[in-house]
This record gives C-alpha cells, sequence and structure tokens, in this order.
C-alpha cells in the first residue's frame, strides 16, 4: 500500500483552499438569490399600509462599486448633510478622484463656495453654536458606517416620526430620543407612529407626503448611505482589486511548492 | 563538492556529519568568511544536521508559521511605528491617516491587525499540538515552559498594540483589564496608578503602552522565541507518537527515523506557508474586520471616557479568560481564576504522569478530557463575546468547570493505573509514498 499520512494532509489542505473558494462563489450566488427575494418582497408589499413594520430587518443593500450611486449619495451629502455634519478624514479632491467626478463639476456643483478642492470635508456650522442649538455636536460621519453598520444608517435614516414631545418635533427607532430633527421630511413626508396598547410600534402612517415617493425616497437613502460606506474606507475598492491578483498568485506558489515538496520527499522512506 | 566532510569540528546532535552535508569550503569568499565566522558549520548544525523525525503530520506547521507572522508583524509594525502619532489628542487621527492617505497604509495596517490574531490562531493550535502528543512531558518541560512565556509575552504585546489605536473599545478594553490588578489586596489600587501612570487611562498610559509595545517586549519576544528554539535544539522534535528517535540509531548514529531538517522540512513548511498565505490574504484582502472578530465596531469611535460602549469584550483571542473572570460574582476571585486559568499550563508537565507521551497510545479518559478542555475553551471564547447575562453565565460556569477539570484532575487520571496505556511502536509509524 503506497498510502501516506502527509500526501493526505497535503490534500486536506488542498481540498480546503478549494472549499473556500467555492463557498465563497456558493454564498455570493445565494446573496444574489437573497437580494432577489428581498426585492420582490418589497414590492409584494407595496400595496400594504404597514408601512415601517419590518424597519428592523430593513437592510441598506448597497454596492460601493456602484460609481453612480455613489455620486448621488455625495450629492445627496452636500445638499442635506453637511449643513451640519463634517467628513474630516475625506478631503474634496479625494471624493472627485474616487468617483470620478470631473474637477470642474466638483467645484461647480458640491464644492462650498469659496472652499478648496484639498480641503478637508468639514461643515460651517461652528461647534459651539450648534451645541446651543440641539444640546451636542452633529457627530462627524466619516466613520459612521464603519462603527455603526451600514443598516443601521440605513434604518436610522428612515424610521423619523414626528413627535410633539421632543424639541426638533421629530423622534427615532432606530436612535430613540435623538438630538437630530427630521431634516429630510420634505423628501419622505411627515410620518405618525402607531403604537399597540403595549406601546410596541406597529407601522407608521404617512400624514404629509413629501416630493418623493416611498420607493424614491428609499433610494435617496441608500444611495447616502452607501457614500458614507465608501467614505468609512474610501480604499476598499483597491483592497478588493489587488485582493484577487494576490490570492491567485497565492494559490500558484503554493502549488509550485507542493510539487517541490513532493519531489523531495520522494527520498524518504 | 563530492568530496568526504572534512571537518572534525561539526557537530551535529544525531551524531557525525552524513554525506550528504556539503564540506566547508576553504577558497573563496565562503572560505574566507568561515575562517571569520562559523556560517557553514552553523548551516550544518542547525538544518543540514539537524535531524527532526519524519512522520511530522499537519500539526506541525504552526511552530514555522508562528516565527513567519512574528516576522511579519515586526515588518509591518515597523512602517507603521514610520506614520502612528502616540497621544490622545493624535492617535486615532493618524491611525486613519495611515487608511487613508499613507500609500498602501491600508495595507500594512490591516496585514498588523490581521497578523495580531493568526499569531493567536497558530499559536493556539501550535499548543493545541503539545497537548495532543503530549510535548511538554520530559525531557522538553523546559521548552514547553519558555514557549509558555512567549505565549504571556504575546498576550502583553497584543494587549497593549490593541490600546493604540486609541478607539473606545481600546480605552474600555484597558479600563477593565489595567482595573484586573486592582483586585490584587493592599497593592492593587497604588499598582494600577503606576500602570496607568494617571488617574484614568489617559495620554500617559498610551504612551508608555506604544513604547512597551514597540521596543520592550518585541525585544523580549525575541529573546524567548530564541530561547525556545534553543531549547529545541538540545531535545529534538517530538512527534505524533511520542517516541524519542534519539533512541534508534544507524551504524552512522544518526536517527533511523529522523531526517534532515533542511531539506525535507525547510521544503515541506514553505508548503504550510502557502496555504496560510492563501487564507491570511483572503480575510486582509476581503474580510479585514472578519465580522467585528478581529477589528470592532466600536473601535472605529474615538476613546470616550463619557460613553461606554453596550458590551465591552476583548478581542476573541482573550474571551475565554474574559468568561472565566466574569462567571465568577466576585471579582476578585474571578480575577484570580482568570490568572490560574491562565497559569494552568505551566504546571502541565507535572500533572501529567503517564508514561506516555502521545494521545495515541493513551486510554480513552485521557482522550475525553482532551476533548472537553477543547470543547471548554471554544465554549468559553464564544460565551466572552456575550452580555454576562442568564444562561450565558450558567454555561460559562459549566464549561469553566471543564477547563480546570482537565489541568487540575490530571494528576489522577493520566496514571496508567487509572487510564490504560497501549503499547508504544519501537518505530514512528510512516508510511512513505
Amino acid at each position: 500500500m503506497r498510502t501516506n499520512r502527509m500526501r493526505t494532509a497535503g490534500r486536506y489542505m488542498l481540498a480546503g483552499v478549494v472549499e473556500l473558494v467555492l463557498i465563497t462563489v456558493a454564498s455570493a450566488l445565494l446573496g444574489t438569490v437573497h437580494a432577489a427575494e428581498d426585492a420582490g418582497a418589497a414590492k409584494a408589499e407595496e400595496g400594504k399600509p404597514a408601512l415601517g413594520a419590518n424597519w428592523k430587518s430593513s437592510q441598506a443593500n448597497t454596492n460601493v462599486a456602484d460609481k453612480a450611486s455613489l455620486q448621488r449619495g455625495a450629492r445627496n451629502f452636500a445638499n442635506y448633510c453637511l449643513g451640519c455634519h463634517s467628513l474630516k478624514y475625506e478631503r474634496w479632491s479625494r471624493l472627485g478622484q474616487d468617483l470620478e467626478i470631473p474637477p470642474e463639476v466638483l467645484e461647480k456643483s458640491l464644492l462650498p463656495p469659496g472652499d478648496k478642492p484639498a480641503n478637508y470635508i468639514l461643515t460651517t456650522m461652528p461647534a459651539a453654536d450648534a451645541e446651543t442649538w440641539f444640546g451636542k455636536t452633529p457627530p462627524d460621519l466619516s466613520l459612521m458606517a464603519r462603527s455603526r453598520g451600514k443598516d443601521y444608517l440605513y434604518q436610522f435614516l428612515t424610521t423619523f416620526y414626528a413627535d410633539p414631545t421632543r424639541p426638533t418635533g421629530a423622534n427615532n427607532l432606530r436612535l430613540p430620543a435623538t438630538a437630530m430633527p427630521a431634516v429630510l421630511s420634505e423628501l419622505e413626508g411627515v410620518k405618525h407612529a402607531v403604537f399597540n396598547k403595549d406601546g410596541e410600534f406597529e407601522h407608521f402612517d404617512l400624514v404629509a407626503p413629501g416630493r418623493l415617493t416611498q420607493a424614491e425616497y428609499e433610494g435617496f437613502v441608500r444611495d447616502t448611505v452607501n457614500f458614507l460606506d465608501y467614505v468609512g474606507e474610501p480604499t476598499q475598492g483597491a483592497r478588493r482589486a489587488l485582493g484577487v491578483w494576490v490570492v491567485l498568485f497565492l494559490l500558484v506558489f503554493t502549488w509550485l511548492a507542493w510539487l517541490m515538496k513532493k519531489e523531495y520527499w520522494k527520498d524518504v522512506h | 563538492m563530492a568530496s568526504k566532510p572534512q571537518s572534525p569540528e561539526v557537530r551535529a546532535p544525531g551524531g557525525p556529519l552524513p554525506d550528504t552535508v556539503n564540506p566547508l569550503p576553504k577558497k573563496g569568499f565562503m572560505g574566507w568568511l568561515n575562517k571569520r565566522m562559523p556560517v557553514d558549520e552553523f548551516i550544518a548544525n542547525q538544518l543540514t544536521g539537524y535531524y527532526a523525525p519524519k512522520n511530522f503530520n499537519i500539526w506541525y506547521f504552526f511552530g514555522s508559521l508562528a516565527g513567519l507572522v512574528l516576522v511579519m508583524q515586526l515588518i509591518t509594525g515597523i512602517f507603521l511605528t514610520m506614520f502612528y502619532k502616540p497621544g490622545e489628542m493624535t492617535a486615532f487621527d493618524s491611525v486613519e491617516f495611515i487608511m487613508r492617505e499613507v500609500d498602501h497604509g491600508w495595507l500594512i495596517r490591516y496585514l498588523h491587525s490581521t497578523g495580531a490574531s493568526a499569531f493567536f490562531i497558530v499559536v493556539y493550535l501550535h499548543m493545541f499540538r503539545a497537548l495532543l502528543y503530549g510535548s511538554y512531558k520530559a525531557p522538553r518541560e523546559l521548552l514547553w515552559l519558555l514557549g509558555m512565556a512567549v505565549y504571556l509575552a504575546l498576550m502583553a504585546e497584543a494587549f497593549m498594540g490593541y490600546v493604540l489605536p486609541w478607539g473606545n473599545m481600546s480605552f474600555w478594553g484597558a479600563q477593565v483589564i489595567v482595573n484586573l490588578f486592582g483586585t490584587i489586596p493592599a497593592i492593587g489600587p497604588p499598582l494600577v496608578e503606576w500602570i496607568r501612570g494617571d488617574y484614568g487611562i489617559a495620554d500617559a498610559t498610551l504612551n508608555r503602552f506604544f513604547s512597551l509595545h514597540v521596543v520592550a517586549i518585541p525585544l523580549g519576544l525575541l529573546l524567548l522565541v530564541l530561547l525556545h528554539l534553543v531549547a529545541l535544539r538540545r531535545t529534538g522534535s517530538n512527534n505524533p507518537d511520542g517516541i524519542e528517535i534519539k533512541e534508534k540509531l544507524d551504524n552512522n548514529g544518526k536517527p533511523l527515523d529522523g531526517i534532515p531538517f533542511h531539506p525535507y522540512y525547510t521544503v515541506k513548511d514553505v508548503v504550510g506557508v502557502g496555504v496560510f498565505f492563501v487564507l491570511f490574504a483572503i480575510v486582509v484582502f476581503f474580510v479585514p474586520t472578519f465580522g467585528g472578530l478581529f477589528l470592532e465596531g466600536p473601535n472605529f469611535d474615538q476613546a470616550n471616557p463619557m460613553s461606554t460602549p453596550e458590551h465591552i469584550a476583548p478581542v476573541w483571542y482573550f474571551t475565554p479568560y474574559y468568561a472565566i473572570l466574569r462567571a465568577v460574582p466576585d471579582q476578585r476571585l474571578g480575577a484570580l481564576l482568570m490568572g490560574i486559568a491562565v497559569v494552568s499550563f505551566f504546571f502541565l508537565p507535572w500533572l501529567d504522569r503517564s508514561p506516555v507521551k502521545s494521545m495515541r497510545y493513551r486510554g480513552p479518559i485521557s482522550r475525553i478530557m482532551l476533548g472537553v478542555f477543547v470543547v471548554s475553551f471554544i465554549a468559553l471564547g464564544y460565551l466572552g463575546l456575550q452580555p454576562a447575562e442568564g444562561l450565558y453565565v450558567v454555561l460559562a460556569r459549566i464549561f469553566a468547570v471543564g477547563y480546570f477539570a482537565y489541568f487540575w484532575t490530571m494528576w489522577w487520571y493520566s496514571r496508567p493505573s487509572v487510564d490504560p496505556v497501549k503499547p508504544v511502536p519501537d518505530r514512528v509509524v510512516f508510511n512513505a509514498h
């Protein structure tokens, strides 16, 4: 019998690598299937009045490789967030480069008047004033997608509702008693939250529609969250692109090393 | 090249040099060099003339891999230190600067952060190998103790390194771990203050942890690893059968079941390195946070003494001990048990009274207890990541009992009268190609 313990071990290792690759591919395929199912489920629910009933399981479903979505997200950020929030680790020029926004367009439509492309993306609202107005300085959003996660941000931006007991007139399901006002209500409309007699949230009622339909607003939030995901790690595209080549190289290297080992170990009896 | 070995000075642990070893060159640059420095003699003694058992299996890859990760951590650490700025006002920003604006800084940082977890993975597997084949038993007790010293140094190194990014979990993790020293009677509170250099985890703490992380502990680690290897050269490696290959020599005085470390195990370890790097690269390039296990979400918020993270948990490689700490209602007792959990490993060579090293030839009780230990260790690791409440605490107590039972009942169950051993073969089990 020419069986061999070491050869078996080596086969296990190779099999492990192959398996990992297969698992990665399979999970990617499964992910697509799930995404499709989710989209179907969302469509089926459109007729129902239970707005926001499933907010806890709602997912951002963003794609950071989608440049058009990132560009829309950057526009949304400049129009609706930058008034109060900074991205203190990201430069305007970096944003323009990574999102493939031509310098003229960047200066004309995103850059605040008087700001320079090499500057970091900073709000013009003075921190001291912000604290007087809101009770706390609005947080920097550079790393929010990394610390809280994309789904958290998506759920936060889709669960604002009118609450007269709050100083800002608005409350939030994801972050109850948030200091942030419902600044996007002109887009999504004004929602009332309906709670059951145990005080558990049931669904939202749209009491005053905004400029966007519900689906359009969800797209708006998705683009914005996608943009914040990019800002959280601007190098993630380069990371994945380089990774493919590194792993391929290492697989070839390991295969050659395995052949060399086999050759040498022919002498061992 | 083909002439006979010439230098009688060369001493291989298994006996005189085998014919396969090249004679020492007399001429040329190597001749010049060898007159002044024992380069070829070193290679002959330590690599081509160093005999290792030929029956190593997959568990024997992790020693060389631990060395590889150590070197990788040193190199990536040197580059990180060029851009990292210790200090509570600068640390967090400088890490983000590395991630965003330093050329390939993200790669260096992810290699280093993933390397920390990889280090513990390979070290834990390396340690498990020793438990599986009785590698801690005589004559390798000192080898084991030095290895455990490496493990302790590694824990200190990893803990202090984790504080450096100055994220909120860095801050609160440091708070919890440093406060453990405060449970020591009498000297505890002043000791904690001395460690921190302040009344809380602060700028002074961060700066001294940086100093220790990049200079003191790496130096200690390197020294301990060197001593670990020196001790290994005296006893030689154990093997899956737990047989001393030096006891069966051929006519030339070399072990019948041994093969020269170089080239056989060097070419084999390269395969291990390749497989390791494939898995490592998949993590670094595609899942560097590893779902919050290798880099935690709350650590992307800057350290904030006014805001405690929802659940404070150390990084995964400390969570088995953290679960033991929290399983005990009394904090002082918990910290003591946690300490004993780590220190227990040191006593293994004297707790184990079996005449046989390898689990292959031990009875069912030893095998079951090793299984209990592995399951307990992994379960405690999981529980340490969960909130300390309800069922989690009950389970942590059960698995803590399993953890300690492995060590502290071994004195009893490892005796052959309790756990009968099987006959050990004369020669190692090895099937050639």
